[in-house]
C-alpha cells in the first residue's frame, strides 16, 4: 500500500487518497478554442515506466490536491507537495522572470 | 513407522493432559503439544489421503511448510478445511477429520485414482476436455464428478458463527519471526527505545532453539532474552502472528490468531484479528525450510523431514520412528542423527556426497550409527506406511552406479538442504538469486531500503552469526553481543546439490513426487518440458507445481532443478517464480472482519431517517444513501404505493426528503465567474435571491451533472448538484480552484452534511407553506428564494419544481430538520398531506421530461438531452471546445425522447430499441433509460434515447428486454409527456 505524507496530514495510507493522472499537463488558457490544444490537455498522456508527477487529492483528509512523485515501477514517492503552492510558485516566477 | 511418546523430554507440560479428537478416535496430548505431534505419539500414520491420486499421506514436517498433514477442524458451522495439523496448537476439546478420504483417509475407495495416475498428469482439463463430443455439456458433466473426486476439504455454507477484528498498528521496527536473530533484533531495538513490534507465528518463542536439545547455555539465552522484551514498555510481542503479506510503502498485513487455542472463542472476543502493520524499517528473520529429498514413492507416511524429525524429538518428546534412514546431501541432517541415537533409535545416515564430514561422521559411529558415503536413497517400500528403503551407490550427479539394496526401515527422514524463507521479501517484486556456495536461493541486500535480514533467512552459518546479525539488524553498532556457542550445524553446510537419485535412463525409481500438495510427480515436468514449456511460470501454471496452498514451499527449489536439469541451464539461469501473499492460508473472515452484511460500506441517513423508519417507510438503497422508497399503507405493494403517492401530489400536496441533493457553497469576489466557467449557462444576471437551473460538462464535453444554484446574497451561492455526483462535482471544482484557477477569490465548502432539504410539492403546497410561514413565503415567485420561519425555527425557501407541481424546497438546519417535517406534515394534514419516496418522485420527474441519473449516464452530451440551446456561445466554460467535436455533434446521434407503451406491461429500463418492424439485429436505434407507470397518463410511459428522433416522434418502436425476453411496442413522442408548458409548476 503506497503511503503519502500530506503536507496538511502527514503520513497516510492510499486509501484515503483519489488518484488524478499526468500532473505536468496545464489546462489551456479558457480563450483558447483551438480543439487540437484541447484534445492534447485532455486525452493524451505518456505512461511511464518510472518517474511519475502525478495528481493525488486527499479526499478523505484536508481534501488537498497535492503534486506526488512517484516511481511506477517501485511506487517509491520522492515528493508530495500542495498542488496550489506548486502552482502559486510558477505564478510566482513566471511573474518576476 | 513406530512412532512413539519418549518418557521424558520435550518442551511440553506433561503434568497436565488434554484430550482431542481424530475421525472420532481420542487423541491425547500435553499443552504445548501440536496436533502432529500428538497423532505422531498416538501411532496415527495416515491424516489425509492426496489430492488427485489419494495416496495415503502422514505427518511430513513440523510447521507451515506442511504438504500432507491437511485436516478439517471443527464440526458444523466452526468446520474449518485444510488445516495444517503441523502448526495446530493442541487444546482440550479439538476435533479434528483427515480430509480427502472416503469413508475415510485410512480406507479410501478412490485410491483407485493412483491406478489412473498415467492418464490424469500435467495438463489433464486441458488435454481431456476438448472433443471427440459435440459441445461442452457432456464434459461439464463428467467434470462435476472429477472436481468431486479431486480436492482438498470442502468448504462449508454455513455462516461464521465468529467474529473478527481489524485493527491498524505502527512501528518503528518490525521484527518478523522470533528465533534468536529475530529476538536478538527486537531486543537490540527494544533497548534503544525504538517501537517494535515483535511477531511470531508459532506460540512459542525461539524459533529453531526449541527444536534443538535441552542446553544450559542456549535455554537461559532464551528465557532471560524473553523476559528483557516482555518487560520493555516499548516492544510489543505479537504470538500466533502470522505476516502473511507485504505491500508497498512497508506495510504488512498480519492476522492474529487470538482464540484458535481453544474450542470456542469466549462469546464477546473475536476469534481472530487482522493486523495492518505499518513500519519504518522491517527485520525480515523468517528463517529457512528444510527441502525434501525426491525418490520413489517419497510421499508415503514415515517419509519425514530431517529437521521435523528432530523437532518432534527435541520439542515435543516424539520418537518418530524406531529405526531410521537418514538421507541428506549437506551437513545438518547430521544433527538429526546424533540426537535420535542418543534417544536410542537406530540409525542408518546415508550421505549422497562422496566425503562425508568426518568430524561429524565419526561421532555418529562413536555413538551407534551407521554412516554410509557416496549413497542415496532410490526409493521407499510400504503401502500404507514405509517398511523398507532401497539405497544405492551414486556419482557425483545423482546416477545410480550399483545395484540398489533394500533395508528395512520404519522411518526416513530426508534433508535436500534449506530454502531460505524470503517469501515476504520477494512479494514485493522481488528476485531472488541463487547462491552456489548455500545452495540456495537468497534475498538480495538494499534493494528494499526499509527492509533488512537476520539469521537463516540469509543462511547464517550458525547460531552466534545468526545473533550477531539480528544484534546489527536491530540497530547494535557493533556486534558486541553476547556470544552463543554453535550447539550443531546450523546451516546446510556443504551442500551437494543433489535432489534425486536417477536411474540409467535418467528417470527417478518410481513414482518420484515433487510437489505434494497437488500431486505433481517428476513425470510430469518431464511431460511439461516434452510438450515444450520452457518458462519457469508457464511449467508452473501447467504442471501446478508450486500452486497449491503451501504455495511451494518445499516443492519449488526441487521443481525448478529438475527444470535447470531438462534444459541443461544451471538453476541460476533457470530462475526461479515470484510469490506472491498471502504466505500461509490466511482465513476470509479474517481479512472481512466487520465488514459485512450491512456493514460492508459506509451508510449515509438523513436527518430525517428515524422518522421514515417510525411512518412505515421501505428504504432503499441510493449509492451510500438509505432513503425512503415509498410509504406503503396496509399492505399495498410498491406498485400500489408509488402510484398512489405520485397522483396525490398531482391532485393534493406530498413532502419528499431530498436531504441527499449535494449542497455546495460558493463564496467569494470571483463566485459568479466560477459559475461561468462551471456551467454551460450563463451567471452574471442571477440577481440575490433567485436561483437557476444549471447543467456541467467534463472536459470532454460530456454531461458532468445538473442541479439549481441560488445566489443567496452578493457573494454567496449554494449549489445544488444530484445526489450521486456530489463527491465528483466537489472534487472537480477543487481540482480547477488548485490547478489552474488558483487566481480566483473563492471558496468552496461541501455543506449537504449540514442541510436538510424537503420538497413540498402539490397544488395546496402553497396553503400548507402559508400555514407554516405566512404569506410573505408563499407569496415567492418562481426560481426565487427568502428567508422563512417555521414554528420559530429558521429555514430558507427555493421556489422550484422537480415534479412540475406547484413546489418549493424547504432548506433547514440538519439538526431541526425532523421539527420543520413534522410541523409541515402536521399543516398540511387539513390539505390530506402525504410523504412520498423516491419511486414517486421518480415517476413525477419521468412525466415531466426531467433528466436524472439514468440519462446522465456519462456518454450523454447536453444536445442528447436536448438541451443543446442552454449553453451559452458567449464565454468559454469547462468541455466548451470539446463538446464541439463532430462526432458529438452528429445529428444522427441518439436523443432523448418519450415513449408511450402500448399495453399493459411496461418497458424495462436497458431494453433495446428496434424499429416497428423488421430484423433485429445490430445495437438497435436506442435504448430505454426510466420507466414508470403514469397514474396522470394512465398508461406506462419511458424516457430513452434514440437515433434519428426528430423524424421518428409519432413512429412506433420496439423495446426489447434481452434479459427477461420481453418485448413492448411504443410510440415516440416528446420526453415532456405532461404539462409541458409548465402551467401547474408556474401557477
Amino acid at each position: 500500500m503506497i503511503r503519502l505524507d500530506c503536507p496538511v496530514c502527514g503520513h497516510r495510507d492510499e486509501t484515503e487518497f483519489a488518484y488524478l493522472g499526468d500532473a505536468t499537463v496545464r489546462r489551456p488558457d479558457p480563450s483558447i478554442t483551438d480543439p487540437g490544444t484541447w484534445a492534447d490537455f485532455v486525452f493524451l498522456r505518456d505512461n511511464p515506466r518510472g518517474a511519475h508527477c502525478e495528481y493525488w487529492q486527499h479526499v478523505m483528509g484536508c481534501r488537498e490536491w497535492l503534486i506526488v512523485n512517484r516511481n511506477t515501477a517501485t511506487h517509491q514517492i520522492d515528493s508530495c507537495q500542495l498542488a496550489r503552492s506548486v502552482f502559486a510558485g510558477e505564478a510566482t516566477m513566471a511573474a518576476s522572470s | 513407522m513406530t512412532a512413539r511418546r519418549l518418557a521424558k523430554g520435550g518442551r511440553i507440560d506433561r503434568s497436565r493432559m488434554i484430550s482431542m479428537q481424530f475421525d472420532g478416535r481420542r487423541i491425547a496430548a500435553h499443552p504445548g503439544d501440536t496436533l502432529a505431534s500428538a497423532l505422531l505419539a498416538a501411532g496415527e500414520m495416515i491424516i489425509a489421503r492426496s489430492f488427485k491420486y489419494h495416496r495415503p499421506r502422514g505427518v511430513f514436517s513440523a510447521g507451515t511448510e506442511e504438504p500432507n498433514a491437511l485436516i478439517t477442524l471443527g464440526e458444523g458451522a466452526r468446520s474449518e478445511p485444510n488445516t495444517r495439523a503441523t502448526t495446530l496448537e493442541a487444546f482440550d476439546g479439538l476435533v479434528a477429520r483427515g480430509q480427502n478420504g472416503w469413508p475415510n483417509v485410512r480406507h479410501d475407495l478412490s485410491a483407485i485414482n493412483g491406478a489412473l495416475s498415467p492418464f490424469i498428469g500435467a495438463g489433464f482439463y486441458y488435454k481431456t476436455f476438448i472433443g471427440p463430443f459435440r459441445g461442452t455439456a457432456f464434459w461439464m458433466f463428467c467434470e462435476r464428478y472429477i472436481r468431486k473426486a479431486a480436492g482438498m476439504g470442502r468448504a462449508i455454507t454455513l455462516s461464521d458463527p465468529d467474529s473478527y477484528d481489524k485493527t491498524n498498528a505502527f512501528c518503528d521496527v518490525l521484527v518478523i519471526g522470533a528465533g534468536p536473530a529475530g529476538l536478538s533484533a527486537a531486543l537490540t531495538a527494544g533497548r534503544q527505545g525504538l517501537r517494535v513490534i515483535l511477531a511470531e507465528q508459532d506460540f512459542a518463542l525461539g524459533g529453531a532453539l526449541l527444536s534443538a536439545p535441552p542446553d544450559a547455555a542456549t535455554d537461559a539465552w532464551l528465557s532471560t532474552t524473553a523476559d528483557e522484551l516482555h518487560s520493555l514498555p516499548n516492544v510489543t510481542i505479537l504470538a500466533r502472528t502470522t505476516v502473511f503479506g507485504a505491500y508497498d510503502g512497508n506495510v504488512f498485513g498480519a492476522v492474529q490468531r487470538q482464540w484458535d487455542h481453544v474450542a470456542q472463542p469466549p462469546s464477546d472476543e473475536a476469534r481472530q484479528c487482522y493486523l495492518k502493520i505499518r513500519a519504518k524499517r522491517t527485520v525480515l528473520a523468517t528463517g529457512a525450510f528444510e527441502r525434501p529429498l525426491v525418490f520413489g514413492n517419497n510421499d508415503r507416511p514415515g517419509v519425514m523431514l530431517a529437521s521435523a524429525v528432530r523437532t518432534y524429538l527435541n520439542r515435543y518428546g516424539v520418537l518418530a520412528g524406531q529405526n531410521v534412514l537418514i538421507a541428506t546431501n549437506n551437513d545438518s541432517a547430521y544433527a538429526t542423527a546424533l540426537d535420535l541415537v542418543r534417544a536410542g533409535a537406530q540409525v542408518t545416515l546415508c550421505d549422497a556426497r562422496a566425503s562425508v564430514p568426518q568430524p561429524l561422521a565419526n561421532e555418529l559411529t562413536s555413538a551407534g550409527g551407521v554412516c554410509l558415503s557416496g549413497h542415496g536413497i532410490a526409493s521407499a517400500h510400504g503401502h500404507r506406511h514405509i517398511t523398507a528403503a532401497s539405497v544405492v551407490p551414486v556419482d557425483r550427479n545423482g546416477r545410480a552406479t550399483g545395484v540398489t539394496v533394500r533395508l528395512r526401515f520404519d522411518l526416513i527422514a530426508v534433508s535436500g538442504g534449506w530454502a531460505p524463507a524470503l517469501q515476504l521479501w520477494s512479494q514485493r517484486q522481488m528476485k531472488p538469486v541463487y547462491d552456489t556456495e548455500n545452495g540456495c536461493f537468497l534475498p538480495v541486500p538494499d534493494l528494499l531500503p526499509d527492509m533488512c535480514f537476520a539469521g537463516s533467512v540469509i543462511a547464517a552459518p550458525g547460531l552466534s552469526d545468526a545473533i550477531i546479525q539480528g544484534a546489527l539488524a536491530g540497530g547494535a553498532s557493533t556486534s558486541q553481543t553476547a556470544h552463543l556457542a554453535d550447539t550443531a550445524p546450523h546451516w546446510a553446510r556443504d551442500l551437494h546439490p543433489l535432489w534425486c537419485v536417477m536411474n540409467a535412463q535418467d528417470k527417478p525409481f518410481g513414482k518420484a513426487f515433487v510437489d505434494m500438495q497437488h500431486d505433481v510427480t517428476v513425470r510430469d515436468l518431464d511431460q511439461a518440458h516434452d510438450e515444450g514449456y520452457v518458462s519457469v511460470e508457464h511449467l508452473k501454471r501447467y504442471t501446478t507445481t508450486g500452486m497449491a496452498t503451501d504455495q511451494g514451499k518445499l516443492s519449488n527449489v526441487n521443481a525448478l532443478a529438475r527444470m535447470a536439469q531438462l534444459s541443461e541451464k544451471s538453476l541460476p539461469e533457470t530462475g526461479t517464480t515470484t510469490f506472491r501473499p498471502p504466505v500461509t492460508p490466511v482465513t476470509i473472515g479474517a481479512l472481512v472482519g466487520h465488514d459485512s452484511g450491512e456493514h460492508f460500506h459506509a451508510t449515509r441517513l438523513t436527518p430525517l431517517q428515524d422518522w421514515h423508519l417510525r411512518n412505515g417507510a421501505v428504504m432503499t438503497q441510493a449509492g451510500p444513501w438509505l432513503r425512503p422508497w415509498y410509504y406503503p399503507i396496509g399492505d399495498e405493494t410498491l406498485d400500489q404505493a408509488y402510484r398512489r403517492e405520485a397522483a396525490h401530489v398531482r391532485r393534493a400536496v406530498g413532502l419528499v426528503d431530498v436531504s441527499t441533493l449535494g449542497k455546495i457553497m460558493v463564496q467569494g469576489p470571483d463566485a459568479a465567474n466560477l459559475l461561468n466557467l462551471l456551467y454551460v449557462n450563463g451567471w452574471s444576471t442571477l440577481k440575490p435571491g433567485k436561483l437557476r437551473y444549471g447543467v456541467m460538462l467534463r472536459e470532454d464535453g460530456i454531461v458532468l451533472d445538473d442541479g439549481a444554484t441560488a445566489r443567496l446574497s452578493e457573494y454567496d451561492y449554494l449549489m445544488s448538484t444530484t445526489t450521486s455526483g456530489a463527491g465528483r462535482v466537489m472534487s472537480h471544482i477543487e481540482h480547477l480552484l488548485a490547478t489552474s484557477l488558483y487566481d480566483l477569490r473563492v471558496r468552496v465548502t461541501s455543506v449537504s452534511d449540514q442541510w436538510a432539504a424537503m420538497a413540498l410539492a402539490g397544488p395546496a403546497s402553497r396553503d400548507v407553506l402559508r400555514a407554516v410561514s405566512g404569506d410573505f413565503a408563499a407569496a415567492l415567485s418562481p426560481n426565487s428564494l427568502t428567508d422563512a420561519q417555521v414554528e420559530g425555527v429558521a429555514v430558507r425557501v427555493h421556489r422550484m419544481s422537480f415534479s412540475g407541481e406547484l413546489a418549493y424546497e424547504i432548506y433547514v438546519r440538519s439538526e431541526d430538520a425532523e421539527d420543520v417535517w413534522a410541523a409541515l406534515i402536521t399543516a398540511g394534514a387539513p390539505h390530506d398531506i402525504a410523504p412520498y419516496g423516491t419511486e414517486a418522485m421518480g415517476t413525477l420527474r419521468i412525466e415531466k421530461g426531467h433528466v436524472a441519473g439514468p440519462e446522465l449516464d456519462g456518454r450523454a452530451t447536453l444536445r442528447d438531452m436536448g438541451m443543446g440551446r442552454m449553453a451559452s456561445s458567449r464565454k468559454p466554460f469547462v468541455g466548451s471546445v470539446l463538446a464541439q467535436r463532430p462526432d458529438l455533434q452528429d445529428p444522427d446521434r441518439p436523443m432523448l425522447v418519450g415513449l408511450e407503451i402500448d399495453g399493459p406491461i411496461g418497458a424495462k429500463a436497458g431494453a433495446i430499441l428496434f424499429a416497428a418492424d423488421g430484423k433485429t439485429e445490430g445495437n438497435g436505434l436506442g435504448w430505454v433509460t426510466s420507466t414508470t407507470w403514469s397514474p396522470a397518463l394512465e398508461r406506462f410511459i419511458a424516457l430513452g434515447y434514440l437515433g434519428g428522433a426528430p423524424e421518428r416522434i409519432g413512429s412506433t418502436v420496439r423495446a426489447i428486454d434481452f434479459l427477461g425476453e420481453s418485448t413492448v411496442m411504443a410510440r415516440v413522442v416528446s420526453p415532456q409527456f405532461f404539462d409541458p408548458e409548465g402551467e401547474r409548476q408556474n401557477a
